[in-house]
């Protein structure tokens, strides 16, 4: 790889004895010789397998519950239900202090999408617990779900989540996070154009190889270890001490090799459960996602709707822009109100405008709980902002690329959120691209810089 | 459930088991043998992750009944390197930084085996085509097909 060092050349060191140099990764040995220990490459003698009865329906009241044919089945050990948890509702960010906790480990008179865990199973073998978790009879009264965000927005709209009290999360500031910076509507009062897009995405799921498990092993002092593959070790130790009402120092967690993650393996589901069966049961416990779990249950990517409203000059300005962003949650929190929230920010884009007005909602509906994945909250954003920055150069006449450069972020332009801009680069970054693909701008695009204007 | 005896050699060494009928070659290898190095993704045959040479064929460990592998020759990544040496493609994944989360590597190394084994100088088209089988979720799959080449390249310097 060639590097530019010409660019910010009084800012760069180059005595450094790491950056730059290759190093091999420590663990590719133990990848190529098949020696690297995933979590399921352990097996305990007397390992019991937890499957999980879940949710036919998107939404209902569970009238009742009967287990009592499914511990009969040979080879069941324990069968758990949402009275077995010490502290059944929680919610993942709780421990950063976002609340409410508004999530059940095990439903509790109510399921709130298709799919959610209900009854925990344990048996000898994964196909006993699978035989057994087929014989548990849960009545359910169905009850009208809503999957559309807007429709959720409405009045009188089914409630998804009695602990949020409404269909979207509550900030600090409101129903939605809000940025507000100098005067939209008289930005596009004095626009030479307007217009205004919607922008859609669909849940996608991370679809890692090796799917979502973990095993736990109790070590026979009343203390448990969890060999899981989680993406998040504190979280889901912090979390499953608080779900099981257990300090600590009896759980021990080992993780650190992950099949495949891209957020995928933030939550924290699997974990909190396999523990408590284990304690309960006294025997190790393995709770692994099957590949059709993989694909159903984990929490994919948010649905997003964007709806942008920019005002542009002739000259390439753009003057004003409003945006509307919705984030579906589904039926929980999980790392939705955190990504809708970075939407917000992040909706201005690597541009300077000087009229901007967002409102990022999370909206929870009947559907799987979407979480993180791989810049959730800013990926959608990016697609949408960029397709709204071609069509508002083809509205113009105007190059696209060139138009990115007049509207380009440089250092010391304030941003919306009002932190000023520093360290950007953007122009240097499309100075290189415009020559690495060979798409000529003009000479006065290729002679701008970052650095603060008139510096 | 029926147990059934099984005996087959894994890479070079005898084994004899006696496995639950119907019980998949990938979970006798990993949970009876314990050879873990064949990894469960899919446990439906789309992966990859689980493949391993059987009498010098690429097959998919999870679709195949460990019964039916009387007599064979099985071998797997953790089989391939000699004497603490890495083989050729282990040492090119290595080097061409083809692994990330390491899971799909060992069905991916067995893919690339079966291909050097029978085509020592591949295309990169041939390549492509004995990987397809195989999915990644890291790498993007370029520094693979490199490392596969590579080690293609390798081979035939040797040979010379």
């Amino acid at each position: 790889m060639e590097l530019r060092k010409n660019y910010f050349a009084d800012q760069r060191k180059d005595d450094l004895h790491e950056i730059g140099q290759p190093r091999p990764r420590s663990d590719s040995p133990g990848h190529v010789t098949g020696k690297t220990a995933y979590f399921a490459d352990r097996n305990f003698p007397g390992m019991l397998h937890l499957k999980m009865v879940r949710s036919p329906h998107h939404h209902a009241r569970i009238r009742s519950i009967d287990t009592s044919e499914a511990e009969k089945h040979p080879g069941v050990v324990k069968v758990l239900t949402a009275k077995d948890v010490p502290h059944n509702v929680y919610t993942i960010l709780i421990l950063i202090q976002i609340g409410p906790e508004d999530e059940t480990v095990l439903a509790d008179g109510k399921v709130r999408w298709k799919g959610e865990a209900v009854v925990a199973v344990l048996a000898e073998t994964e196909r006993a617990a699978q035989e057994a978790a087929a014989k548990v009879k849960v009545d359910y009264e169905v009850l009208p779900a809503v999957f559309d965000m807007e429709e959720a927005l409405k009045p009188g709209a089914p409630l998804v989540n009695e602990y949020h009290g409404q269909n979207y999360y509550l900030y600090d500031s409101g129903e939605c996070r809000k940025v507000r910076f100098g005067d939209v509507e008289a930005g596009f009062a004095g626009a030479d154009h307007v217009l205004e897009q919607t922008y859609q995405s669909s849940p996608i799921e991370h679809a890692p190889t090796e799917t979502t498990g973990c095993i736990v092993a109790p070590e026979g002092n009343d203390r448990f270890t969890c060999y899981t593959n989680t993406q998040a070790m504190f979280f889901t130790l912090d979390n499953a001490s608080i779900i099981l009402q257990m300090p600590g120092n009896k759980l021990h967690f080992v993780g650190g090799t992950v099949g495949g993650g891209f957020g995928g393996k933030v939550d924290v589901i699997v974990e909190p459960i396999a523990i408590l069966g284990a304690k309960l049961t006294g025997r190790p416990v393995s709770f692994i996602y099957s590949r059709e779990e993989e694909m159903q249950i984990s929490s994919p990517r948010a649905a997003e709707k964007v709806v942008i409203k920019d005002g542009v000059m002739n000259d390439g300005r753009i003057v004003a822009r409003k945006v509307t962003g919705y984030t579906d949650a589904g039926a929980y929190s999980r790392h939705s109100p955190y990504g809708a929230q970075k939407g917000a920010g992040h909706y201005p884009g690597p541009y300077t405008i000087p009229n901007v007005w967002i409102d990022t909602y999370c909206v929870y509906t009947n559907r799987t709980p979407s979480s993180a994945m791989r810049g959730f909250g800013v990926t959608i954003g990016d697609f949408a902002l960029e397709v709204q920055m071609d069509k508002l150069a083809r509205l113009i006449g105007m190059d696209p690329l060139e138009f990115r450069f007049i509207n380009a972020y440089r250092d010391g332009d304030m941003k919306a959120h009002r932190q000023p801009t520093e360290g950007a680069a953007l122009i240097e970054c499309m100075q290189e691209a415009s020559r690495a693909a060979n798409w000529p701008v003009a000479e006065k695009y290729l002679s701008m810089s970052s650095y603060p204007k008139g510096a | 459930m029926a147990k059934v005896p099984v005996q087959f050699t894994l890479n070079g060494a005898e084994k004899a088991e006696f496995i639950d009928s119907g019980t998949t070659l990938l979970n006798a290898l990993r949970d009876k043998i314990g050879d873990t190095s064949p990894k469960g993704g899919c446990h439906q045959g789309t992966c990859g992750a689980c493949s391993v040479i059987i009498d010098g064929e690429l097959r998919l460990s999870c679709l195949t009944l460990a019964e039916t592998c009387n007599g064979a020759a099985i071998i797997t990544t953790s089989g391939l390197s000699e004497g603490g040496v890495l083989h050729p493609l282990q040492r090119a994944f290595l080097d061409a930084f083809a692994t990330q989360c390491g899971f799909c590597t060992p069905g991916m190394i067995m893919a690339a085996k079966v291909l050097l084994d029978h085509t020592p100088n591949p295309s990169r088209d041939e390549v492509v085509e004995a990987l397809s089988g195989n999915i990644c979720r890291c790498t993007g799959y370029e520094p693979i097909i490199q490392a596969v080449l590579t080690a293609a390249r390798s081979n035939s310097q040797n040979a010379a």
